[in-house]
């Protein structure tokens, strides 16, 4: 049996938009926030029941939105972890709780210069020989040298061209058979080149546009359960096909943010 | 014109992630070039890679743009300083880690501007004015103690030379010397240079002169009449010689003999070995070569020519020297120092027969000037297409035919 995989997650108390720094906020497009809850709820229930996974939960903090969008934490590797550093202002307010959160727990904190943006599981992500790292939108490319010299891995910038697809949790979700979820058109030709290269086109599972605009690759993927925004019957069969059991969620609450399942978790260990 | 430059460094996996490609292909399609100075290669999967880049372009705005197109993709500009100064410890002394130049293009930065220094000779240092706003080459015993001279590396870059627009023989590398070329094509060339550049005086350019650096064995051989004519038709501006080819010329007109030969027979006359001294004699006795040419002593010939037509003459003497005829400088500071006064508006220099007249133009000329070295000597065109300019031509061939060719070219009807 697999080790267990443990997910931070942190609970939607204080979610709303407060803000718009991506094309997907739009202060006039409130949250519900019981819808959001009732969502939140059954993700992490899904999480913890059907997956096996074993949640840590963060003390939601007033005034911080987005501290629900977990991915962003930061990058923990065993015992190492990198604290965000936003790109935006106002999601810099959430990093010394982030921080706090690791030292808390034990972690060694290691931090980039502050004139390097990188935001954490949300644009470094990878199989277990290679990350890909997502730059141009929110993470600065110059980052990913230092994070490959800290966690001794190689790291491959890829640029984001889609300014919806701003993360690349949004676009990339490597899967645990070594499979690629993923949609083309949010990265620049070179990238596009060097995933093929890399991905074997067996392995590529492209979703189609329709899809990708509903966040089906912000998806959570343990052992061969994945966990992904309802709505998205052809990734849905994409996934089956290649064995994996899939659990649609409703999170459309959380769209209206810019994050689906992923963002609103972050793998430790 | 000199392109516009910055250094870049990309740092991580750039190769496996097309990064370097991209950064590459981006300052190319928006009109840039580049060097690739260095390119460390990581030796493990998980050793990053790491490469500078000189980028150029026609315009600081084009360089800016290029520069801002290709930082996002984590090509950052190498951190520069300024270069450093020392004040000189005492006249005619640089300090101890004093930077000698280059005869390339070179500019240092001063207080966060790139400055170019002005002008471009190699072999001696920089010295900057207390302003800190300008800066100008300078031979080492011409430094005054407390002079702000130019130390050690950085802040200090040298642009290497663009190929000529001119489709001419100047925009090959014709580094090779050999006897063996055929070298009808090259006189045309250079002829076709000529002939432009004495178009763009008549016009009032400045620039646009032609420098003739020459020695005796023109006269001996016969190419005395060639570049009479070059020079009374207008296509010869400056003169580098020393004391013989001036008296030799002047020889010819008043014995018929170079060096005692008789040039129309080529046969030596009796006593014919002292006319040059003569020569040399009656000069001294009028005072200058421009005298004697304007009292009608000295009506033909090169000096004649040159007097007529105003020609900037350096004559530099040396230690075998008879006489020397007035207006030899026998200081060679002095000399080297009037040769490099004469040199600014110098835009094509022949360097025709004469060891020690070519290597000394050639130490003081910038890499710019498209230079044609002219020996029987292979060594001599050797040494100057050993500077590594792409402007720069050698033959072997006899002064006298290279003149009279070059001479027909542009019209001359013996």
């Amino acid at each position: 049996m697999e080790a267990m995989s443990r997910l931070l997650v942190c609970a939607p108390d204080y979610f709303r938009i407060d803000y718009e720094i991506n094309p997907w906020m739009r202060l006039s497009n409130s949250v519900v926030l019981d819808r959001a809850r009732t969502q939140w709820y059954e993700l992490t229930r899904v999480l913890a029941m059907k997956i096996g996974a074993s949640l840590e939960r963060m003390q939601p903090v007033p005034g911080l939105p987005d501290l629900v969008f977990t991915a962003n934490a930061g990058v923990v590797v065993g015992q190492r972890a990198v604290p965000s550093r936003f790109r935006h202002p106002e999601r810099r307010r959430e990093e010394p709780y982030f921080e706090a959160w690791f030292l808390d727990q034990g972690y060694e904190v290691i931090k980039l210069d502050k004139d390097l943006s990188f935001e954490g599981a949300g644009d470094l992500l990878g199989f277990p020989d290679a990350w890909f790292g997502g730059y141009r939108q929110r993470s600065d490319i110059r980052a990913y040298p230092r994070l490959g010299e800290i966690f001794g891995r190689q790291i491959i910038p890829v640029e984001l061209v889609d300014s919806r697809f701003y993360h690349l949790d949004t676009c990339f979700c490597p899967l645990s058979g070594g499979e690629l979820l993923y949609y083309p058109p949010a990265f620049d030709p070179y990238a596009q080149a060097v995933i093929s290269d890399r991905i074997g086109q067996d392995r590529r599972l492209v979703v189609p546009e329709s899809e990708a605009l509903r966040f089906a690759c912000n998806a959570v993927c343990v052992a061969k359960q994945v966990v992904l925004p309802a709505g998205c019957p052809e990734t849905t069969k994409l996934l089956e096909a290649r064995g994996y059991e899939t659990h649609p969620i409703p999170l459309d609450e959380y769209m209206k943010s810019g994050g689906s399942a992923k963002c609103l978790t972050l793998a430790l260990d | 014109m000199t392109p516009v430059q910055e250094t870049v460094v990309l740092k991580g996996h750039i190769i496996d992630s097309l990064i370097l490609a991209k950064v590459l292909d981006t300052i190319v399609m928006m009109g840039g070039t580049f060097d690739l100075k260095e390119v460390q290669i990581g030796t493990t999967r998980e050793e990053p890679s790491r490469a500078k880049i000189v980028v150029r372009a026609t315009s600081s705005g084009l360089l800016a743009e290029i520069l801002q197109a290709i930082q996002p993709h984590g090509a950052s500009v190498e951190r520069e300083s300024d270069c450093m100064l020392e004040p000189a410890p005492a006249d005619g002394l640089f300090p101890e880690t004093f930077y000698a130049t280059t005869h390339l293009p070179t500019q240092i930065r001063l207080q966060g501007r790139w400055i170019e220094v002005e002008p471009i000779e190699m072999d001696v240092g920089i010295r900057v004015d207390r302003g800190l706003t300008s800066a100008r080459t300078v031979p080492m015993g011409e430094v005054k103690k407390g002079d702000l001279i130019v130390t050690g590396r950085e802040g200090i870059r040298v642009v290497p030379l663009e190929r000529p627009k001119e489709r001419d023989v100047f925009s090959f590398m014709e580094a090779q010397v050999s006897a063996e070329r055929p070298h009808g094509h090259i006189i045309a060339d250079v002829a076709r240079r000529m002939q432009t550049l004495r178009d763009g005086q008549k016009s009032g350019s400045k620039d646009g002169k032609v420098l003739l650096a020459a020695g005796p064995a023109i006269i001996h051989a016969g190419g005395r009449d060639a570049l009479t004519w070059l020079i009374d038709s207008g296509f010869i501006h400056v003169l580098f010689c020393g004391n013989a080819l001036a008296a030799h010329d002047m020889e010819a007109h008043l014995y018929g003999t170079s060096l005692g030969y008789r040039l129309s027979a080529g046969r030596a006359v009796p006593h014919g070995h002292e006319h040059h001294l003569r020569t040399i004699n009656r000069i001294r006795a009028i005072g200058s070569i421009e005298k004697a040419v304007k009292s009608g002593v000295i009506t033909d010939g090169i000096m004649a020519a040159c007097v007529r037509r105003g020609v900037q003459v350096v004559m530099a003497g040396t230690i075998r020297d008879d006489g020397p005829l007035p207006g030899v400088l026998t200081d060679s500071v002095k000399a080297q120092a009037a040769m490099r006064a004469a040199l600014p508006g110098v835009s094509l220099a022949l360097l025709v027969a004469s060891t020690l007249h070519a290597v000394a133009t050639g130490n003081l000329l910038p890499a710019t000037v498209p230079t044609v070295c002219v020996d029987v000597n292979p060594a001599v065109p050797t040494k100057l297409a050993d500077r590594g300019s792409f402007q720069a031509v050698g033959l072997v061939m006899d002064a006298a035919s290279f003149l009279r060719e070059l001479a027909r070219e542009l019209g001359w009807k013996p």
